[in-house]
């Protein structure tokens, strides 16, 4: 009996009925195909909500989850890469990227001497070969880099 | 000969020395890569064609840049099945099986020069099978007309979601997201916003390079996360023994080459099955036919040629759907699917009349990277042998931010990260709950297509939904998309399948 997989399918259940209200708000334009952009849509909500239901009335046998350590791991490197996400405009390639790899690292098992070394060596490494080299635009912080 | 003519124009535009490096730089990284714990073709290919995206390379060089890594990874899976055990990719499961004990017994440097050879030969014939039946096939889908693409679409889904997953319900699933993922986004017909929620990123819907790369590269991020997994591999205790197999064996191995090349390419080809089932029905079936001392599972060199000669000759065999018909059959031909998109090259029966450079140009490669990897495996077995020790606790956070490189470099914004990482922890969920990957790329991939030709059917019906089976031709696509998606169930129901591999080639790291 499987919590996992009923709580994916009220998931799932609810996206199809909140995608569906959506789908009859669209507006329908003044000249439009005998189909429209509502339809298909809606038969995808009918798929996915007969789907969540399977899900929700005949579950699997519970997945293996980890234990609290586990998931702590897997939410803060969320965080972790959420906030690269946002501070890559701030911070510019170089320092965000080092912190970012640096953290992943370490959490991967680095000692932090050489997670810090891996951040750096990443962070360098990358900015040489994909911009230096092949010059792709990376995001570029308050020095320029 | 018509198609041979066409194949040598491929060859003039492929045998240029920037697409020989093109295709030497390919395989070399997609050896590597497949090599990599946690790496295999479709999330290597995944991180890397935004890269090619957003440096520009135009579309012939891309193309055989990334089906270069593409062929190079499926090579570098079997190195790790036959040195620790441990399968590089999905496909290379069924190696460990024999490749293993070989090792154990001190014959590694043999086992992976047979399974270089029977890679080899797997590959090359299922290309040129694909040289001869795409054309075919073509032919045939030039009577496509809208009612039988959205029939077809269908088929594509059934097949994966039927053939491939352990839970039906689960593939319909990931499906129904997939397709609504697609819907984000400009109505193309009418130009109305769809599900944008007055975002204005969301107008442009949401790209499908994010998913592809968050679902494929950050999920395995995440696993590894998850079990703090950062070390290396101790592969340095490997006997490896002579390097070339003797004239004997190879006199042995080579019937099971044969058999399997041709098990592989017709798994391939048909839809849902890919190189996973390519190579499980190949070692079976060679199990079956030659297992007589029961040697097999204890270091049979045969054991080691048929998986690898099947999933090899089943990835060639993948693309003669996915070039002829724009219908990818498995996860990694769907990455390859991306790529043509991302490149602005729709496949299917009109890319071979309009672009036949790009199509003939792209077997061509095929056949170079091909003869590459042969010659850059035997020789440099050993280097890739220590990129197998190379920790993941280094190796993963390059991966992690390479991600974030190219999908940085498409749009230079911020919500496309966000994006990414989003579905990069909604792809670490999804594998956790044994909810297949696949059929949501397909999903985003395939979705906006699909809502098309239903449109243009109906629009050419007037408004008259039996339009959609009322060809001999549709309704036969809708028979096998039923039979392709409930018979697994009914026989799994009857009889006890031998676990075959699932979904999306080569998602590791469990």
């Amino acid at each position: 009996m499987s919590i996992t997989d009923r709580l994916i399918g009220a998931t799932g259940l609810a996206i199809a009925v909140f995608f569906a209200w959506r789908a009859t708000l669209i507006e329908e334009p003044f000249i439009s195909d005998p189909v429209g952009p509502r339809i298909f849509p809606l038969i995808i909500c009918v798929l996915l909500g007969l789907a969540s239901l399977g899900m929700l009335l005949r579950p699997d046998p519970e997945p293996d989850w980890p234990a609290l350590p586990g998931l702590m791991e897997v939410a803060a490197g969320t965080v972790v890469l959420v906030a690269y996400a946002e501070l890559l405009p701030q911070l510019g390639f170089i320092i965000a990227t080092f912190f970012a790899a640096g953290y992943l690292a370490w959490r991967l098992g680095a000692s932090p001497l050489r997670a810090t070394l891996a951040g750096v060596t990443i962070s360098l490494g990358i900015y040489a070969v994909f911009h230096l080299i092949l010059g792709l635009a990376l995001a570029r912080g308050p020095f320029g880099f | 000969m018509d198609i041979l003519a066409s194949l040598g124009d491929g060859f003039l535009i492929a045998l240029t020395f920037e697409n020989l490096a093109l295709a030497a730089i390919g395989c070399l990284l997609g050896t590597i890569i497949g090599a990599m714990p946690g790496l295999g073709p479709s999330n290597g290919v995944a991180i890397l064609i935004p890269l090619a995206f957003s440096l520009g390379l135009p579309a012939t060089p891309a193309l055989i840049l990334l089906t270069s890594v593409y062929y190079g990874a499926m090579y570098g899976g079997r190195i790790s099945s036959i040195l620790i055990n441990i399968p590089g990719d999905e496909p290379a499961m069924m190696t460990c099986l024999d490749g293993y004990p070989m090792a154990r017994a001190g014959r590694a440097g043999e086992a992976l020069a047979i399974s270089g050879i029977a890679s080899f030969v797997g590959a090359f014939f299922a290309t040129w099978g694909l040289v001869y039946l795409a054309p075919q096939l073509v032919k045939v889908a030039l009577l496509f007309g809208p009612a039988e693409y959205f029939a077809l679409f269908a088929l594509a889904f059934a097949t994966i979601g039927g053939v491939a997953a352990r839970n039906q319900m689960k593939a319909a699933f990931a499906m129904g997201i997939g397709l609504l993922i697609a819907m984000i986004g400009v109505d193309l017909q009418t130009g109305v916003a769809r599900f944008s929620f007055n975002n204005i990123h969301l107008y442009d819907g949401i790209d499908f390079l994010v998913v592809i790369v968050g679902l494929f590269a950050l999920s395995e991020v995440f696993i590894f996360l998850e079990h703090r997994a950062g070390g290396g591999v101790d592969a340095g205790r490997v006997e490896m023994g002579r390097s070339m197999p003797t004239a004997k064996v190879m006199k042995d191995v080579t019937p099971a080459m044969m058999r399997s090349t041709v098990i592989g390419f017709i798994a391939g080809v048909l839809p849902g099955a890919g190189a996973s089932l390519g190579s499980f029905l190949a070692y079976t079936v060679e199990k079956k036919i030659s297992d007589k001392n029961g040697t097999f599972g204890k270091g049979d060199p045969r054991g080691v040629a048929a998986p690898e000669a099947g999933n090899n000759a089943a990835a060639g065999g993948a693309l003669v759907p996915m070039l002829a018909l724009g219908v990818p059959g498995s996860g990694t031909t769907a990455v390859l699917l991306s790529l043509l998109l991302a490149l602005n090259i729709t496949p299917g029966p009109l890319l071979f009349q309009k672009n036949p450079d790009v199509v003939w140009g792209l077997i061509a490669a095929l056949f170079i990277a091909n003869i590459m990897l042969l010659a850059l495996n035997l020789p440099l077995v050993k280097f890739f042998v220590q990129v197998l020790r190379v920790p993941t606790r280094y190796l993963m956070p390059a991966v992690a931010m390479i991600s974030f490189v190219g999908i940085y470099g498409i749009s230079g914004s911020t919500f496309d990260l966000l994006v990414m990482v989003a579905f990069g922890v909604i792809g670490w969920l999804f594998r956790k709950a044994d909810i297949p990957l696949v059929p949501v790329i397909l999903g985003v991939l395939l979705g906006k297509l699909m809502e098309t030709n239903l449109r243009r059917e109906l629009t050419i019906s007037d408004g008259n939904w039996w339009a959609l089976i009322d060809s001999p031709l549709s309704i036969a696509i809708w028979a096998c998309a039923i039979v392709g998606f409930v018979l697994p169930i009914l026989l799994r129901r009857y009889v006890r399948f031998a676990r075959v591999p699932q979904t999306g080639d080569d998602l590791t790291g469990q």
